[in-house]
């Protein structure tokens, strides 16, 4: 092990050389590439704005359960991560083996709120249909490394006109909606937040069964810990309703809430508090919620969502690029026949039809050439 | 005058085109993710060698050549093909045609406009590839002669020397500034662009990395200009080779319409691969020689399908050889030494004015008549 001194002597080593790293005069030697496309041909744990991670624990969440596996991922990012807030979540980019393509997806971080260059964890559920979350639970393993975003997302704890706080706090979360909840539970205990003079938590939890329910130990634990939260699991059947919230929290409007989970009890969440999911302003309710995988209906029905321009049009079959201009946006194009790739823009959601190759893909977040591209049922591009 | 296939042959022969690309498009993987990887670390390595080798004296020819290696694979094998968005579908934003940036004064973005989108579109259409002649040379028999063109050997000299800034200053389209069909204000936002490209450029290679060497200042600042000239004259004898040898035909616009599209005549699928194998010429070589001209000797290839990863080309050269040959058209490849000399002549021959007879080179597909209507 270290002494201090040295140690105390590597961490300003380590500084001076990462604001090095960092300076004009290394971002002017290695234009136009970026002092990262070098350092990461030596170290993919180097980086200089980019984040990584290593994967250095692997835990099975759920390891009796017949349903969909889950597992938390421990990550050691590199230096250029600048910690996150309780109910963020980050965007991790996994190199599909065999395929050679970089899939990215979004997990909201379980851990507490973590500090520049700190440990995290992630906690996902391997969904039958993604690819990137199956390959995370059953086949990452130590050592490797991962791409990441920064920390994202408002759904936060800090962000609230609540904190810090003395008055009560709500969280109902469904499913793996529990691992932002979970972040903010972990630091609220972590920071001391004990429940003393009148701070109360109260923490609603749904679940498909006992089996499928993660964190159970942990959750049980800090129900019965003198800490002023109440824990309360529901499984099955158990549903929620306003009438099993008005019983619980009588006064549930009047108290911070943060609900994440499926769309559909998300719906009814922000019915009791009268609001709709994508509007709580005006509420002390705060949601996130998981999208239903759109389902291909079809090549002309549906509709196509220009997100940025907040247009929505009928889907006629014809590329995006037409059915933009037939809708009066001006996207930038060129070739008209996919060869240039001027017209690429980002599809979010939905799936598309390649008219050259009749190749189908529903990839969320993914980068499209329009004038080759229709929908197929409902789809949304950010133009 | 239209094409020497029928509509049926023409829509027959983009099938067999489209079935190629279809077949590779299948194909691509992993393979094609560890070779341009590959790519990119040993152009690393060279550029990192060339910039230590500097301090080295004794070494500088070899700094100089590390250099010049890197720059070469920066522009070419990796650069061009990149922002051509042969890699898009790995993920990886460093191989991304719409982040990559690359070792040359012209900045990417404007050069994608004027590349990727004007000169692949319309390739070798009079008027419309601005690539032809690159608006300083006479590189066709129907571009009109002026005296001017009597500097063509001259010309082409100079570009191929100060080629980067020439493929830079070809997006400002001076020579339609000067006819009047261009407005300095349409210009303003590529100047600046141009301008911060040259200056981080030129703050890298002629006074950074010299200072770094201390009193060997000159000696490195010699060899960075020498590098970057190295792959100039590189850069542009691959890429005359491609489009200017002998038997490469042009076009105009009327001649390409040949199908009826909603807003009037367009060109059909066929036509334009047709167009592409005619326009395009290759050089045979080895297969270091094919990385190092970024598999740009296989512009034919290229031209046909500029978003397949380059490395695939050589792969199937063979069969798009044989359908080319199959349908009569003609498949114009040769020697580097061959198609320099073509290329040549070519530039000597259009300097002086057309004679009345013998102003054309024969070739073996017999279009690009001047056209009547």
């Amino acid at each position: 092990m270290f002494t201090e001194p040295a140690r105390a002597m590597m961490t300003q080593t380590t500084t001076l050389a990462e604001r090095l790293l960092r300076s004009p005069a290394v971002a002017a030697l290695t234009s136009p590439h970026g002092v990262d496309r070098y350092l990461e041909l030596i170290n993919p744990m180097w980086a200089a704005t980019e984040v990584r991670a290593r994967v250095v624990d692997v835990q099975r969440e759920n390891p009796d359960s017949g349903g969909a596996a889950v597992a938390t991922l421990t990550l050691q990012p590199t230096s250029t991560w600048r910690g996150h807030r309780a109910g963020q979540y980050v965007q991790v980019g996994v190199e599909l083996p065999g395929s050679a393509r970089r899939l990215t997806r979004c997990f909201s971080i379980s851990s507490a709120a973590s500090a520049p260059g700190e440990r995290f964890t992630l906690t996902i559920r391997a969904h039958d249909e993604g690819q990137v979350s199956k390959f995370l639970v059953h086949r990452a393993r130590p050592g490797q490394v991962l791409h990441l975003s920064q920390a994202e997302g408002e759904f936060t704890l800090t962000e609230s006109p609540a904190t810090p706080t003395n008055r009560h706090l709500l969280f109902i979360t469904g499913g793996s909606g529990i691992t932002p909840a979970m972040s903010m539970v972990r630091t609220l205990l972590r920071d001391g937040y004990d429940g003393h003079v009148n701070r109360r938590v109260t923490f609603l939890h749904f679940a498909r069964s006992a089996e499928d329910q993660i964190f159970a130990a942990e959750l049980a634990g800090i129900d019965a810990g003198d800490n002023g939260v109440d824990v309360r699991l529901f499984h099955g059947d158990q549903l929620f309703s306003e009438q099993l919230l008005t019983r619980i929290v009588p006064d549930f409007r009047e108290v911070d809430t943060w609900a994440c989970g499926p769309a559909g009890m998300v719906e009814l969440v922000s019915a009791a508090y009268g609001v709709s999911p994508t509007d709580t302003s005006g509420s002390r309710l705060r949601v996130e919620f998981f999208k239903p995988p759109t389902v291909a209906t079809g090549s002309a029905a549906g509709d196509l969502t220009f997100a940025r321009s907040d247009a929505t049009a009928a889907n006629t079959g014809a590329s995006i690029l037409e059915q933009a201009e037939a809708a009066g946006l001006r996207p930038e194009f060129g070739c008209r026949m996919g060869i240039c790739f001027s017209c690429t823009a980002r599809k979010t959601d939905g799936t598309v039809r390649n008219v050259l190759t009749g190749e189908e893909s529903s990839l969320p977040d993914e980068d499209i050439r329009i004038c080759v591209n229709a929908p197929v049922g409902s789809c949304t591009v950010d133009l | 005058m239209t094409t020497k296939l029928t509509p049926d042959q023409l829509h027959a022969f983009g099938k067999e085109m489209d079935s190629i690309r279809q077949r590779i498009l299948a194909d691509l993987g992993e393979e094609d993710a560890t070779y341009i990887r590959g790519v990119l670390k040993r152009q690393r390595q060279l550029e990192v060698a060339g910039r230590a080798l500097m301090y080295l004296p004794p070494a500088w020819p070899l700094a100089v050549a590390a250099l010049s290696l890197s720059k070469i694979l920066d522009n070419m094998e990796i650069g061009h093909n990149v922002m051509h968005g042969q890699y898009d579908w790995m993920g990886d934003p460093g191989l991304n045609s719409r982040m990559f940036e690359w070792d040359n004064v012209c900045p990417s973005a404007q050069w994608k406009y004027s590349h990727n989108y004007i000169h692949h579109t319309f390739t070798n259409i009079l008027g419309k590839d601005r690539d032809i002649g690159y608006g300083v040379l006479r590189m066709d028999e129907d571009q009109p002669w002026h005296p001017y063109y009597l500097g063509n050997p001259l010309y082409a000299f100079l570009l191929m020397v100060f080629f980067e800034w020439g493929v830079a200053l070809h997006d400002l389209e001076v020579e339609n500034l000067v006819k009047g069909t261009r407005t300095l204000e349409e210009n303003r936002a590529l100047h600046a662009g141009i301008m911060r490209k040259v200056k981080r450029q030129a703050l890298k290679d002629y006074l950074l990395f010299p200072a770094l060497t201390g009193p060997l200042f000159p000696l490195t600042f010699a060899g960075n200009a020498i590098a970057n000239l190295v792959r100039n004259v590189w850069a542009f004898n691959i890429i005359f080779c491609g489009h200017f040898p002998a038997g490469v035909e042009s076009f105009t616009e009327a001649e390409c319409l040949d199908e009826d599209g909603p807003d009037g005549p367009t060109e059909s699928r066929g036509h334009w691969y047709y167009r592409q194998v005619l326009g395009s010429a290759n050089i045979s070589g080895s297969p270091l020689f094919h990385i190092m001209s970024g598999n740009l000797s296989h512009q034919i290839e290229h031209h046909l399908f500029p978003d397949l990863p380059a490395r695939r080309y050589p792969q199937i050269a063979a069969e798009v050889r044989e359908v080319c040959e199959r349908y009569g058209l003609e498949y114009n490849t040769g020697s580097l030494r061959q198609q320099l000399g073509s290329v040549a002549r070519k530039i000597i021959r259009l300097a002086l004015p057309p004679r009345r007879t013998t102003d054309r080179e024969p070739t073996a597909a017999p279009v690009s008549e001047p056209v009547a209507a």
